[in-house]
């Protein structure tokens, strides 16, 4: 098992380091200028020079993803004497646009889009699975009806359109909620839950659906199975068959797809942020998109493959120890 | 004569299917003595199974209908709460499952599993004395280095192991009654002798009863002693083993046995397979199930098609048929 956890550690070391390779070169293959980009439209060519040279783009790629490696682990400074900026470590690039630190930026958003991805992603396993258990137990009852209604429901609406929706209903006609502002968990607690708690039920609700399903169908599959007959023949009762069979064995596979999809929240709730005036991640990399703001582009690229490269790793290890037949290979 | 461990009367199971329903089981009656062993044989489809599983009243998850009796030592399993019925299961009466790859939870330790099936019926073993149970079980079923074995998983074992697996669970506690599905089907042929005389070594160590289910007459001349032939759901014959592969009385059974291959028959004879196939359920012929595949049929006439024919007594069997006790008993296995 330690051999195992360490082969897939390793491997998610070199995936990764393929993946930064990859993005940092995809970005600075791109026809615009990165220089350019650091001051306006009417910019003096010396500036964009002087940028450039600050900046370490006139150095050849491969010494500038160097740069940018060991800037990660050991902090960087851009320019010289006076004029000189320092990001330390992990340093992840100089957001000219913004004139701050791509790390700075992406801490100061990281925790808005962990509240929602954390809180979203229990209430979707609750909802999902717990409706796909219902459903399943059961079958053909209206209970059943009601989940996998529910389920075609969540599947059709889109984000955004349950998101708003939701601020018409809550925030707009009736007024319980009010129009949803962030703050931190620390700051405000009160206001913190208030602004998450609709993304929370949108991004739940949409996601939950086809959970509802996976849930649903993985248990009625495993029911079938014969190792649960067999375990009705030896005369368990029928709650500890249904947990300690049922689930255990229709849960396993669902563990793999919940830990990818947190993993691809966690990189960013883009649209959910934007409806709800979020200043997550997504937020963060939408602006960037608009701005051409490539520093923070590239950060957050690697961030979002960094979580689920390591989600992939996690999932992995998790699944050799719920499965022993995963382990063994 | 003292009352049977097992008493089935007109047992019915009915499938709601969105066909219809469909009567698998179509009103058997049979005993068990304590200690016995008989076979149950038909194709697929006969009903067999079915049977089998009802006994334990296992047909889990699927809209189904038991009617009838049956009587575990005078008790009748269908009149049972669900809570009664389970703490049968696996005590009183325990079940062998045809493929013993599937048959093993693949999350737990065979130890696990084995003492699991002890721990449900005697509650407050301690944790020691169950290891120790699990290990005796796996070391008299032959598993070998039990003490190694007993933390494994079922993907580490092979079919035949896995099997004799399955047997000590079921052997866990003794049960009275012990119905073996199958048993063999998806064994090799190597192995499957040896299971057999696991299962028949086991049996006298326990003093079991044991219905074997099986489509396979040479399990049925191994070990058992007496035999019920399905088919379409009912039981057209009745016989003690030597009796039923000496003299076989009813056509079907006759046309089973010429259906076999042994080492007489292979020099002399070919191999008669009984013609056509065997009617499904939802589209049941009238009268005789048996009658479009019957080669006396024809020379019956009308009572095959419009009469089910009733058990009765001819010569050493009970079979139902229509023709007369003179022409089952001279028909016998025609050229042998």
């Amino acid at each position: 098992m330690i051999f195992f956890v360490l082969r897939r550690s390793i491997f998610a070391i070199v995936l990764l380091m393929i993946v930064s390779a990859f993005t940092f070169w995809i970005f600075s293959a791109l026809p615009s200028d990165p220089a350019a980009l650091t001051c306006g439209k009417n910019c003096r060519p010396e500036v964009i020079e002087a940028n450039r040279i600050r900046l370490g783009y006139d150095k050849p790629i491969i010494e500038q993803y160097g740069g940018y490696m060991k800037g990660i682990f050991t902090g960087r400074t851009y320019g010289e004497e006076g004029a000189s900026i320092h990001c330390s470590a992990p340093s992840l690039g100089y957001s000219y646009d913004r004139h701050e630190c791509v790390t700075t930026l992406i801490a100061k958003t990281l925790p808005v889009t962990a509240s929602i991805a954390i809180g979203a992603f229990t209430l979707w396993i609750l909802i999902g699975v717990g409706l796909g258990t219902l459903a399943a137990l059961k079958r053909g009852k209206w209970q059943d009806r009601v989940a996998t209604g529910f389920s075609v429901i969540g599947v059709s609406f889109p984000t955004f359109f349950l998101g708003l929706i939701s601020i018409m209903v809550f925030v707009i006609w009736t007024g319980l909620l009010p129009f949803p502002q962030y703050s931190g968990i620390t700051e405000n607690p009160w206001k913190w839950m208030t602004s998450l708690i609709l993304p929370w039920f949108v991004l739940a609700i949409v996601s939950a659906a086809s959970y509802v399903r996976m849930t649903r169908n993985g248990i009625l599959e495993v029911m079938n199975e014969e190792f649960v007959r067999l375990g009705l023949a030896k005369g368990l009762k029928r709650k500890t068959l249904i947990v300690k069979y049922v689930m255990r064995a229709a849960l396993v596979p669902i563990v793999t797809i919940a830990g990818l999809d947190f993993a691809f929240l966690l990189g960013g709730a883009l649209v959910t942020e934007s409806i709800f005036n979020l200043p997550g991640l997504g937020k963060l990399t939408l602006a960037a998109v608009i701005n051409s703001d490539l520093p923070i582009l590239v950060a957050t690229t690697l961030v979002a493959a960094v979580f689920i490269v390591v989600a992939n790793a996690v999932v992995d290890i998790l699944y050799g120890y719920l499965d022993p037949r995963v382990r063994a290979k | 004569m003292t009352v049977p461990l097992l008493s089935v009367r007109d047992l019915r199971v009915t499938f709601g299917t969105r066909d219809g329903d469909v009567c698998a089981v179509q009103g058997v009656s049979f005993d068990v003595r304590e200690g016995e062993t008989i076979a149950i044989v038909g194709e697929s489809g006969s009903g067999k199974s079915v049977t089998a599983n009802s006994l334990m009243k296992l047909n889990f998850g699927s809209d189904v209908r038991i009617e009838g009796q049956i009587l575990l030592n005078g008790r009748d399993i269908l009149a049972m709460s669900e809570e009664e019925v389970r703490r049968l299961r696996g005590n009183e009466m325990a079940m062998i499952f045809q493929d013993p790859l599937t048959a093993l939870n693949p999350f737990y330790t065979i130890g696990n599993q084995i003492a699991e099936a002890y721990s449900i019926h005697h509650p407050n073993t301690s944790k020691r004395e169950l290891r120790e149970i699990a290990l005796q079980s796996l070391h008299k079923v032959g598993i070998p280095e039990p003490g190694k074995r007993v933390d494994q998983y079922p993907h580490e074992f092979s079919g035949g192991m896995r099997q004799r697996i399955v047997i000590a669970i079921a052997l866990v506690n003794s049960p009275k009654l012990l119905i073996a599905d199958e048993p063999t089907t998806a064994l090799d042929v190597t192995v499957q002798a040896q299971i057999l005389d696991l299962i028949a070594e086991m049996q006298q160590e326990h003093g079991s009863a044991v219905i074997l289910i099986t489509h396979d007459l040479g399990v049925v001349a191994e070990i058992t002693q007496r035999l019920l032939v399905m088919y379409a759901g009912n039981i057209v014959e009745e016989a003690l083993v030597t009796d039923a592969f000496a003299r076989p009385t009813h056509p079907y059974t006759q046309g089973l046995l010429r259906s076999v291959k042994s080492l007489e028959s292979q020099r002399h004879n070919q191999l008669e397979p009984i013609p056509g196939i065997p009617p499904s359920l939802i589209n049941m012929p009238s009268g005789c199930a048996f009658h479009p595949r019957c080669s006396y049929a024809h020379q019956l006439g009308d009572r095959c098609v419009q009469q089910r024919p009733l058990l009765r007594e001819v010569g050493a069997s009970r079979t139902a048929c229509h023709a007369t006790d003179d022409v089952l008993l001279s028909l016998g296995l025609g050229d042998s």
